[in-house]
């Protein structure tokens, strides 16, 4: 396996679980065992949870299920020897080969971007920074208003930091939920004394020995004593197109999880699946998907038939708000709400193409996920109607 | 050494070690008990860590808490005892603990 996070770890357990019998390497360029990424923004932000806590498998656990962690960069695959290079020097041969590199913060390249105080959130290192500056009072700007840059907002309120959030879009959100959600997250977050600034385009970062100001297209200048940039990922595949695998946005994977070279499998943040569900190839950056891709990417190199069938979810923690996230909503015509977003804190929006249940964003409201969650897992038709009646009832 | 088992739905047992002060998904997922995902890390949002506690130890181990409860409410493998074992801490009071597991996790 080469990347040592939640893809790689899982395709390492499954291969155990389905009986591989061979050595199993995993390298990762990262110093800390593998860890949950998910609470980065939440409970370890928060300060609720230490590094030990957040481990995805203990030490004892490698040493037992004899998987060997590697800590080195994988440089290149060599597909004719059938071996990867390591920055370390190594060279390893394998039988088959798992790509599991995630990827990274996408930068910001303004005038400015490159001052102490400004701050990406993608490991460790990133959060226990962010944590230092944090004190009560100061004025934190975040820009981008994705799931990642409202949960920071959520965790540095918490602290009694002053928090601007800078979208650059019509509102927060917007590429991944309905007009209806980014007004409720609009909301609750300006109720929590969370300053929303949408169609706030940054033009530069100004300062001194650290940034002190952020400067919107326009003149305005919005004061900032710290900046956390959350403006998306950068899937890593450099590795995949030096060796010359197809790579599409992510590497491509079929539902086998097989990339272009049949003895080279990939899984989680870096892959994109064409997926027959959506007659697409779909990258998705989540721990459930990147769990199952993984789950098929060992079940493919042990030999055996297990197709990623599983319908993509997610979920965001932010105050006392349980997002939960059932399939994806592209393309869709329609939306049901059930629920008052507008002075709630729960209610669920169900998104419908054609007449069809495609997609839910719960609020609050497990039932709902889960009847949602289940019902498109199995592929059932649920139309308008019978939603309606669900909402009435 | 106290333990825990896990029957998996076509009648496996897997007995365990019980770690003290870890949840019961966490046990589960140490030692790679086929059927326990626990793909949200223990956050009560996923369900995939659903377990149906064995009538004789539903007391001492206690029912469904009202977050759970959500979550299962609509789950179609649902029990009286069910219960997520990312939300049961263990001790070595649970010593001999016996859950089955669902056909599928969620
Ligand atoms: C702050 C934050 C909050 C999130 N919240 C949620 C959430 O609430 N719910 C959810 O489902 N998902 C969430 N996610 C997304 C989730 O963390 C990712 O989907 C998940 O981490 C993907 O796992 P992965 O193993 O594919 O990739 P990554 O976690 O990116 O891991 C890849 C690893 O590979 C290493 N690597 C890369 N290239 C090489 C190389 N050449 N050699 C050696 N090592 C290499 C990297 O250093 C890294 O350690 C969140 C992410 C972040 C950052
Ligand atoms: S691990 Fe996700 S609900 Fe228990």
């Amino acid at each position: 396996m080469v990347g040592a996070s939640h893809a790689g770890v899982q395709v390492a357990a499954s291969l155990r679980q389905e009986g591989w019998d061979g050595e199993v390497v995993v390298i990762g360029d990262e110093a800390a065992l593998p860890y949950h990424r998910p609470p980065l923004s939440k409970a370890y932000l928060l300060g609720r949870s230490s590094r030990e806590e957040l481990a995805i498998r203990k030490t004892e656990f490698y040493a037992k299920q004899e998987i060997r962690l590697v800590r080195a960069t994988v440089n290149r695959i060599d597909r004719e020897a059938g071996c990867v290079v390591t920055s370390e020097g190594e060279t390893l041969a394998y039988d088959g080969l798992a790509l599991c590199t995630g990827g990274r913060a996408r930068r910001l390249s303004l005038p400015g971007s490159d001052l102490p105080g400004i701050h990406y959130l993608r490991v460790f290192a990133d959060v226990e920074a962010i944590r230092e500056s944090a004190v009560p009072g100061r004025h934190a700007v975040i820009i981008g208003g994705g799931y990642i840059g409202l949960e920071t907002a959520a965790s540095l309120r918490a602290l009694g930091l002053e928090v601007t959030v800078l979208e650059a879009a019509e509102r927060v959100l917007e590429r991944v939920t309905a007009p209806e959600v980014s007004a409720f997250y609009e909301r609750v977050h300006r109720e929590a004394g969370v300053v929303i600034r949408s169609r706030a385009l940054v033009e530069s970062l100004v300062g001194d020995l650290r940034v002190r100001e952020a400067i919107l297209a326009g003149g305005e200048r919005i004061p900032a004593d710290l900046v956390i940039v959350g403006v998306g990922l950068v899937p890593s595949v450099e590795l995949a197109v030096d060796a010359g695998l197809e790579v599409e946005d992510g590497i491509v994977i079929d539902d086998h999880a097989r990339t272009s070279d049949a003895r080279i499998v990939a899984a989680g943040d870096c892959a994109s699946h064409r997926m027959a569900r959506y007659d697409r190839v779909v990258r998705l950056e989540s721990v459930p998907s990147a769990a199952e891709q993984a789950k098929t990417a060992a079940a493919t190199l042990c030999g055996r038939e297990r197709p990623i069938a599983s319908l993509p979810w997610f979920w965001s923690d932010q105050y006392d708000l349980k997002l939960q996230i059932a399939g994806l909503n592209t393309g869709y015509d329609e939306v049901v709400i059930n629920g008052d977003p507008a002075s709630d804190r729960d209610f669920s929006c169900y998104y419908l193409q054609r007449g069809r249940l495609i997609a839910a964003d719960c609020v609050n409201r497990p039932r709902d996920f889960v009847w949602a969650k289940q019902a498109l897992g199995k592929g059932l038709e649920v139309d308008r109607e019978q939603l309606d009646v669900l909402v009435a009832t | 050494m106290s333990v825990v088992t896990f029957i998996s739905h076509d009648g496996e047992k897997h007995e365990v070690p019980l770690e003290d002060g870890e949840s019961l998904m966490q046990i589960g997922v140490s030692n790679m008990v086929p059927g326990i995902d626990g793909d949200c890390g223990g956050e009560a949002a996923c369900g995939t860590c659903h377990v149906i506690v064995d009538d004789s130890w539903i007391d001492a181990v206690g029912r469904s808490t009202s977050v759970e409860e959500e979550m299962l409410a609509m789950n179609p493998e649902r029990e009286p005892t069910s219960r997520l074992s990312c939300q049961m801490r263990m001790s070595e009071d649970c010593d001999g603990l016996v859950v089955r597991l669902p056909e599928f996790q969620m």
